[in-house]
């Protein structure tokens, strides 16, 4: 029996309830005529206090509280995929729909108390159930996990309907291959005498992660095109990383892109407390854009969640948690599933916001003192895993974060927490992004933890040379940071002619490699051999040239000497597509042909 | 909310612009309030948090002389409404909305709820006409374009105004006779800004297509709260009931953030950064999110918001959030100013987001985007290499540095700096960047496609002409 209280306080996203005697932590409530939706998030006495995911002007004290009797919940199945959700897995074009019906002229703006579905009831889904070659039987035991069927959700995404968790016991029954809804029975599972119905669809309590049988260690990279990343920062399926940075210095294209090009199978992008217009870029572009594994619409693998700065601030804080628990359901089918969250401050701070409104006892800049932990808990969400139930399938949740510091200040409490629990650091250069080099991903700052654990997938399909080359790049462009220190005292003319060499070839490497055109149809998206032969150019260039100038020659004669080929070089990755890497051989050999030459000539 | 006005008049506790009122009952949260003053003089207020029997009600003309017998407050039953119609064009409001021009009341033709509601992502459509400012700084390399949010973020004294107002001139869709109608909210300036402003679009005769919202510096503060909303409220109607472009100015943010941070600090709130309220980003989110276009719809909301930077610092809260939200700022540097640059346009640190869906071909011209990398990359260089210069000495720098040197100095002068009536067409504006682009080696334009090296680079293009 669900509870039912009075308002008795409203302040802001906050709302006090009374006469709440028996109502959970947590529960999801239906707040006020309208039916707002909220979720309980402190109970003292007979009064919960609940944060609502809705605009609460109007709301008035004594107006009703209903309690669910659940957590706040999504729904999983079918229809998930393609579809632009707010923060509480409410369907926005659902949303404009009904409103339509009532005002045609406010079409375009959220209005409060609109009740949807998250998945279509109506729509049929042509389910095959997974009877043949090792599927189940009739008679089988079945666990949670277990895959009954398919039904393709997506000309790209196969979904696998599994036995829900807490369901077990024998198979009984099961559909035929035919069309049905997620509210038709598909399957009857017997236990302790009673008769369980499986239907395509089930409920998860977002915050409470979804079981899998074992973690797996991340070894295969998650390839994303971006240079950068692959080549000198490289996340792994599975893995967790963050992107700090000021404002403009690229987040949001750098999200962008890994959402745009990555081999994951599955992307769910949260916009958490960002602009609309992000989210209308995505939703306008993504149906039109090709995934270049598939070729298929891009709009066919990614799921939209959005919560933009000016819609309600309290289901931003929910939004983090309804995009990881969608993440999960398709890892449990077995698919490789990116999930980026675009800000994860915006989210910090929409924590702060309700725990100020709770009068809670502020930690550092006003954040909670639960701050580290619930970020510990969301990134932990992450990992590749062995998936419950059979057959056997391995799935993957990446994670992605932003991060916006105030000022640009990676010092500061949701940047400096949010590393203690992220493998991958990406962190954006104001002073880059001044220049126009994007990505702004600083060299120097940066890390990854996953070089050692990827460098055997890239010996084994790409090159076995990949992590000498990608080391010594590395060592060039960090003993060219220290050189530039000198520099700024003595100017550049002074210097020995090694270093000169490591500045020339720093800057090629800069121009020619790590700066790359996200909007440039050629240079977007660079394959892994793409990026090794771009590498291996410029590191024997700087080889060859290291020879010629130990032996006196200068590095103002070599690059007199190279002329117009420096150019070629630099220009590379916008003129060579990646299926005329061969070019990239050539050009590598004539350069080293004019080292030769020079070489021959100076005796 | 359908509830009649409710009388009351115990006042239990009055601080800084709040009364918290007792024995009251059915008030809704953030509905507006009516206050008589023993005096018979009245006052506008808001609902800031209500509990049982007891309301905080915020006074945005301040409560000073307000007293806790023989004041009435009445709740009006609605939240905070402006009427809005075609006829407010031409007029001028206070910032509640309310005519102070002595013209006749406004007719109107519905009333709406200031705070708006947030626009749904899904019907919104991505903004993409290029709006032709006529300024090279801009126009070449922050491209603006038609429902975008692009703030200037200023300093103290230097000429936000003369650009802003420039801006607003100059501003033409190409291809489209229509002009743009503009909504100005003047949000805590001063007098000598106002009529600044106020001359401009007399003078140039745009005055009939001009809705000024105005709250002085001598105004109340909290009035500050409301008239950005109010002036968002008309041109959302404008936009999307009346199908026209509108250009909306909001001048001066920092103003709107400290009377915010004021409200806070009285409702003894916990602090986010240097005082003002943790909720700041989404506050001010409420304002800047209220542009863009929508789907099916003619008409846009284009915005340009104006701060001043509290000591030039772009990291204090107000430019910080503000840059987090909007698609990207035009940054004014006093260093250019001191230097008799106009527009005193810091391009490195000034951005467009939208910029990419702006130019190109059939919108600029397929050189734009090239040009545009290039000017930043060689811009860059130069002023960096010019500080190393400072230390070192030019004698120090190679040949080839010390193009760009010569390069940055006629970047500066040639090319950001023009006349405040100087109205440069976008095929002017690139011609003259590859004129400066032709200082510098050809083998340093290494962001431009060789093709466009050959079709637009001068050296080229005198041969073809001979």
């Amino acid at each position: 029996m669900p509870v039912k209280g009075r308002i008795a306080r409203i302040s802001g996203p906050l709302v006090v309830a009374e006469g709440m005697e028996g109502a959970q932590m947590f529960e999801m409530v239906r707040v006020g005529e309208d039916k707002l939706i909220g979720e309980i998030t402190r109970i003292r006495g007979d009064r919960a206090f609940i944060q609502v995911y809705e605009s609460t002007t109007g709301l008035k004290p004594g107006e009703p509280v209903e309690g669910t009797g659940a957590p706040l919940s999504v729904w999983l199945g079918p229809g998930i995929i393609g579809t632009i959700y707010d923060g509480v897995q409410r369907p926005l074009p659902l949303i404009a729909e009904i409103i339509a019906k009532e005002a045609p002229n406010r079409k375009m703006f959220i209005e409060r108390g609109v009740q949807v579905d998250p998945i279509p009831r109506d729509k049929k889904w042509h389910f095959k159930p997974a009877v043949n070659g090792g599927g189940v039987h009739i008679g089988d035991k079945v666990e949670p996990g277990d895959v009954l069927g398919t039904v393709p959700e997506t000309s790209l995404i196969e979904h696998k309907v599994m036995v829900p968790p807490g369901v077990r016991g024998r198979l009984k029954w099961i559909a035929q291959e035919g069309d049905y809804t997620i509210e038709d029975p598909i399957a009857v599972v017997e236990a302790d005498g009673k008769e369980i119905e499986v239907k395509m669809a089930h409920r998860w309590p977002v915050r409470i992660p979804r079981p899998y049988k074992k973690k797996l260690e991340p070894t295969l990279p998650l390839i994303t095109g971006v240079r950068i990343i692959d080549t000198f920062f490289p996340m792994a399926k599975g893995g967790t990383g963050a992107v700090p940075g000021g404002f403009g210095t690229g987040k949001t294209v750098t999200l962008h892109s890994l959402a745009q090009w990555s081999d994951a199978r599955v992307v769910v992008y949260i916009g958490c407390g960002e602009r609309g217009n992000e989210m209308t870029e995505v939703l306008e572009r993504f149906p039109t854009y090709k995934d270049p594994w598939t070729g298929k619409p891009l709009m066919e693998r990614t799921i939209l969640i959005a919560n933009t700065s000016n819609m309600p601030v309290a289901a931003r804080e929910a939004s983090i948690y309804v995009g990881v628990t969608l993440a999960e359901y398709y890892r449990d089918m077995g698919y490789d599933v990116l999930l980026v969250a675009d800000s994860t401050s915006r989210w910090a701070e929409a924590l702060r916001e309700i725990a100020g409104r709770l009068e809670e006892m502020p930690a550092e800049e006003g954040y909670p003192s639960y701050l580290a932990s619930r970020l510990a808990e969301f990134y932990e969400r992450a990992g590749r895993v062995e998936a419950l139930g059979s057959p056997d399938r391995h799935g993957s949740v990446t994670i992605v974060g932003a991060v916006s510091p105030p000022g640009g200040d990676f010092t500061e409490p949701v940047t400096s927490h949010t590393k203690r629990f992220i493998r991958v650091f990406w962190a954006l250069d104001t002073k880059l992004a001044y220049s126009r080099h994007y990505p702004a991903i600083n060299w120097i700052l940066s890390y990854s933890a996953y070089v050692d654990l990827v460098t055997e997938w890239w010996h084994k399909n790409v090159d076995p040379r990949w992590r000498k080359y990608r080391d010594e790049a590395m060592e060039i462009l960090t003993r060219e940071n220290e050189l530039q220190d000198i520099v700024r005292l003595v100017g550049t003319e002074s210097l020995d002619e090694r270093d000169k060499l490591v500045l020339e070839t720093a800057r090629l490497l800069k121009d020619g490699f790590l700066k790359q055109n996200a909007f440039d149809p050629i240079d977007a998206f660079a394959t892994p051999q793409k990026q090794f032969k771009l590498l291996r150019m410029f590191i024997d260039f700087y080889q060859r040239a290291l020879e010629l100038v130990q032996h006196g020659i200068t590095v103002a004669q070599i690059r007199q000497a190279i002329g117009r080929l420096y150019v070629e070089m630099v220009k590379a990755k916008f003129t060579i597509p990646n299926d005329q890497l061969e070019k990239i051989d050539e050009l590598r050999e004539r350069v080293l042909k004019v080292l030769d030459e020079l070489e021959a000539r100076s005796g | 909310m359908a509830v009649g006005v409710r009388e009351y008049s115990r006042i239990r506790e009055i601080k800084g612009p709040l009364l918290v009122v007792e024995g009251v009952s059915n008030v809704a949260y953030d509905e507006i309030v009516e206050v008589e003053l023993a005096t018979g003089e009245k006052r506008k207020g808001r609902v800031l948090d209500v509990m049982k029997g007891i309301a905080v009600v915020q006074v945005f003309e301040g409560t000073t002389g307000i007293t806790t017998t023989g004041t009435k407050v009445r709740f009006l039953g609605r939240p905070l409404e402006i009427p809005v119609s075609e006829d407010m064009l031409g007029r001028i409001f206070n910032g509640l909305g309310e005519p102070i021009d002595g013209g006749p009341p406004i007719i109107a033709e519905e009333e709406r709820d200031v705070n708006g509601a947030p626009l749904n992502p899904a019907e919104r459509a991505y903004p993409e006409d290029f709006i032709q400012t006529g300024v090279s700084a801009i126009d070449g390399m922050n491209t603006l374009v038609r429902g975008q949010k692009l703030p200037i973020f200023s300093g103290s004294g230097l000429p936000h105004n003369k650009l802003a107002a420039q801006i607003a001139r100059q501003a033409t869709v190409r291809g489209e006779e229509e002009e743009f109608a503009v909504v100005f909210a003047a949000i805590g300036i001063k007098y000598d800004d106002f009529i600044f402003f106020k001359k401009f679009f007399e003078e140039t005769g745009a005055l009939d297509r001009v809705a000024m919202f105005v709250n002085l510096a001598d105004e109340p503060a909290m009035v500050r709260l409301v008239t950005p909303r109010a002036a968002l409220t008309l041109a959302e109607y404008l936009a999307f009931d009346r199908d026209m472009h509108v250009l909306v100015i909001l001048t001066d943010m920092t103003n709107y953030a400290e009377a915010l941070r004021e409200i806070s600090a009285a409702r003894e709130e916990v602090p986010g950064r240097q005082g003002y309220p943790g909720y700041l980003y989404s506050d001010l989110a409420s304002i800047y999110e209220r542009a863009g276009r929508v789907k099916g719809k003619k008409g846009s909301i284009t915005q340009m918001p104006i701060l001043t930077m509290p000591n030039d610092d772009i990291t204090h809260p107000i430019p910080d959030l503000t840059g987090y939200i909007t698609e990207g700022q035009i940054v004014l540097s006093r260093e250019l100013y001191n230097k008799g640059i106009y527009p005193p346009i810091n391009v490195l640190m000034s951005l467009s987001r939208l910029m990419k869906e702006g130019i190109g071909p059939g919108k600029t011209r397929e050189d734009h985007a090239d040009v545009s990398n290039q000017l930043y990359a060689a811009y860059s260089r130069g002023v960096e290499l010019r500080s190393l210069a400072a230390v070192v000495g030019e004698e120090s720098l190679s040949a080839v540095d010390r193009k760009y040197l010569e390069f940055a100095d006629a970047f500066e002068r040639r090319f950001l700096s023009q006349g405040e009536r100087e109205n440069r067409s976008i095929e002017q504006t690139l011609d003259l960047a590859w004129e400066i682009l032709a200082i510098l080696p050809e083998e340093e334009l290494t962001n431009i496609k060789e093709e466009f090296i050959r079709k637009y680079h001068p050296k080229y293009r005198k041969k073809t002409t001979q």
